[in-house]
C-alpha cells in the first residue's frame, strides 16, 4: 500500500489532519489501556486506581482552597527558581559561546557540575539555607543553571559566522554586532533552551517538595503516598504535567508571535 | 579575427588608461596557515591591483587561494606578509568602504528586506528619511520593490542575493568584493544574476574584484582577470578581456571566444 509505505518514509511527509489523529489516537490508545487494566480489576486499584476513580479526585480537589494554594505556591517556587536561573544563566552563556576568554572560565567548570546530580545536592542546600522557600528555589536553581548556562553557550556559538563577517563588513564594530546581530540572530533558539528549561525547573520544583516542604504539588504527591491514595498520586502528577503542557504551548505560542521570520519554526 | 589579438601578445602589454588610479594595489601578499599537518601556503607573493571603476575577475579552481586573497582585501582574515591597501590607505580590518558579497546567503534573517538594505546606514546613524530614499533607490535598481518588507526567508536564492548586491550597495562604497556571490544559483538565474550586475556596474559606476571558477562568467563579466593555480596559491596569469568580448552573450560560441576560454583552461590544468 502506498499510504503505508509512506509512513516509513525517512523524513517524509504527513498531512496535519491525518498527523492530529494519530496524536489523539495515542492518547485515547493509553486511555483505553488504563481503562481495561483498572475496570476490570486486573490490577488492585490500590495500585492502579480507575480514570473515574482519579476524574473524581481531581473534582473534588479543584473545589478546595487547599489544592489551589498548592497549584499557586508550586508555580511561585518553579517561577522564581526560573527566574534566576534566566536571569543568570542567559548572560553568562552568552558571554561563554561568543568570548573564548568566558568559555574557558565558565564552560569546563560547568561541565564538572553538571554531571553531578541536582538532587544530591538537596540536603546541602538544607544544612545551608534549612529548609524555608529560598532552599526550594534555590534546589530548581542548581539543576537548571549549569544546564541552561551550556545550552545558551551552544545557541550563541550557533549563530552563523557569516552573519557576523557581513555585518563587519557592513561596518559594524564590535558593539553593534552584538547588539544588532548576535543577540538577535541567537533568540529564536534561545527561547527554545528557555522552554526546555522550563520542564526541567518543573522536575526540580518536585524533587525540592518531596523531600522538605509542607505545602506544593509535590509535597501533596508525597502525602497521598503516605496514606496510598494512589488516585491523588495520580491526580498530582497529570496536573503537573498539564501544567507543564500548558506553560510549553505559551512558550511556542510566543515563539511563532516574535519570531515570524525564523527559518522552519516548531 | 583582428578584433581579437592573441592574449598572449596582450598580455606583455596591458594598457592602462593614465585617467584611472589604482583602487586596490596588492603587494606581494602571503597568507600561509599552520595547522597540525604543518603550514600551508594559501596565497605565496601575489601582486595585483585594481583600477577604478574596473571589474576584475579572480578565476581559478578551489584552493587557489582567490577566496583567501578577497577576504585579505575585505579585512576578514590577515595576510602574513605583504600588503593591501585602498586608495591608498593600508588595509587592517574591515570597513564600510569594502561592500562584501558572499557565496552563503548572509541576509539578516530577521529584517525585512527594506532593513537588510538599510542596515549599514542605520550602523551609522543615517536618519530615517534618507534612509528610505536609499533604499528606495536599491530596491529599484535590483528590481525587488515589491518585496521590500518581506523577510529573506521568502526569497528565492537568486532575490537573495540581489539584496545582497543592494545591501552593500547601499552602504556607498568605494568597491564591491564579491566571492562567486553565483555560484549556489541555477543557470538561468546565474545569467540574469550576471546581466543585472553589468547593469548595476555601469549605472554605479563601481568598481568590482569578482570571484569565480566559471570561465565563461569570467570572460563576459570582467575588463580583466586574473588566472590563479592552486599549491601553492598564486596568479599565473592576467589577462585582458577585449571590450569587444565582454558583456556579449551571443559572441559566445564565436572563435575568439572559444579561444581565449581555451586558453585558460589549459593555463588551469598546465
Amino acid at each position: 500500500m502506498e499510504t503505508l509505505s509512506n509512513l516509513f518514509k525517512i523524513r517524509g511527509e504527513m498531512s496535519r489532519k491525518a498527523y492530529l489523529a494519530t496524536v489523539v489516537g495515542t492518547f485515547a490508545a493509553v486511555f483505553v489501556l488504563w481503562s481495561l487494566l483498572s475496570y476490570s480489576q486486573l490490577v488492585d486499584p490500590t495500585f492502579l486506581p480507575s480514570p473515574g476513580t482519579v476524574g473524581k479526585t481531581f473534582w473534588h480537589s479543584v473545589l478546595s482552597a487547599d489544592f489551589w494554594g498548592y497549584v499557586g505556591i508550586s508555580s511561585y517556587r518553579v517561577l522564581m527558581g526560573y527566574l534566576f536561573t534566566c536571569l543568570l544563566a542567559i548572560p553568562l552563556g552568552i558571554l561563554a559561546g561568543t568570548f573564548k576568554f568566558a568559555e574557558a572560565v565558565l564552560v569546563p567548570l560547568t561541565e564538572f557540575i553538571r554531571y553531578m546530580p541536582a538532587t544530591a545536592f538537596i540536603p546541602l542546600i538544607i544544612v545551608w539555607i534549612g529548609l524555608g522557600e529560598p532552599a526550594k528555589i534555590m534546589v530548581i536553581f542548581v539543576g537548571c543553571f549549569f544546564q541552561m548556562l551550556l545550552m545558551v553557550a551552544d545557541n550563541a556559538r550557533a549563530v552563523s559566522n557569516d552573519l557576523l563577517q557581513a555585518s563587519y563588513t557592513l561596518g559594524a564594530g564590535k558593539l553593534q554586532v552584538l547588539r544588532k546581530v548576535l543577540l538577535p540572530a541567537l533568540l529564536p533558539e534561545l527561547m527554545n533552551t528557555m522552554r526546555l528549561i522550563m520542564g526541567w525547573a518543573w522536575s526540580y520544583l518536585i524533587a525540592a517538595e518531596l523531600f522538605a516542604a509542607s505545602s506544593g504539588l509535590g509535597f501533596m504527591i508525597i502525602r497521598a503516598q503516605r496514606y496510598l491514595q494512589t488516585d491523588m498520586i495520580f491526580m498530582g502528577i497529570l496536573v503537573i504535567g498539564m501544567l507543564g503542557l500548558i506553560i510549553d504551548r505559551l512558550f511556542a505560542l510566543l515563539n511563532k508571535k516574535l519570531f515570524p521570520w525564523a527559518e522552519g519554526g516548531r | 579575427m583582428n578584433t581579437f589579438p592573441s592574449q598572449t601578445e596582450q598580455h606583455a602589454a596591458v594598457k592602462r588608461p593614465a585617467a584611472r588610479a589604482s583602487k586596490i594595489i596588492v603587494d606581494s601578499l602571503s597568507k600561509t596557515y599552520t595547522t597540525k599537518s604543518g603550514s600551508f601556503t594559501a596565497l605565496d607573493q601575489v601582486s595585483a591591483h585594481i583600477l577604478e571603476n574596473e571589474f576584475v575577475t579572480l578565476v581559478g579552481p578551489s584552493g587557489c587561494g582567490k577566496s583567501t586573497m578577497l577576504r585579505v582585501l575585505a579585512g576578514l582574515e590577515e595576510a602574513s606578509s605583504g600588503s593591501a591597501s585602498i586608495a591608498g590607505r593600508r588595509i587592517t580590518g574591515p570597513g564600510a568602504d569594502r561592500g562584501v558579497v558572499f557565496q552563503s546567503y548572509t541576509l539578516f534573517p530577521w529584517l525585512s528586506v527594506r532593513d537588510n538594505i538599510e542596515f549599514g546606514l542605520e550602523l551609522k546613524g543615517t536618519p530615517k528619511l534618507q534612509r528610505l530614499e536609499v533604499s528606495d533607490k536599491y530596491l529599484e535598481l535590483v528590481g525587488l520593490t515589491k518585496f521590500a518588507d518581506a523577510y529573506p526567508k521568502q526569497l528565492s536564492g537568486g532575490m537573495k542575493q540581489r539584496v545582497a548586491i543592494a545591501r552593500a550597495l547601499a552602504n556607498s562604497p568605494e568597491m564591491l568584493l564579491m566571492d562567486e556571490p553565483f555560484a549556489a544559483l541555477d543557470a538561468q538565474t546565474r545569467s540574469d544574476m550576471q546581466e543585472l550586475l553589468m547593469n548595476i556596474q555601469k549605472h554605479e559606476h563601481a568598481t568590482i574584484l569578482f570571484i569565480t571558477h566559471d570561465i565563461d562568467e569570467a570572460i563576459f563579466l570582467s575588463e580583466r582577470l586574473y588566472v590563479m593555480k592552486s599549491r601553492p596559491g598564486r596568479i599565473v596569469r592576467e589577462i585582458e578581456i577585449p571590450a569587444a568580448m565582454r558583456q556579449n552573450k551571443e559572441l559566445r560560441d564565436s572563435e575568439p571566444f572559444i579561444q581565449l576560454k581555451r586558453e585558460i583552461v589549459d593555463l588551469l590544468h598546465a
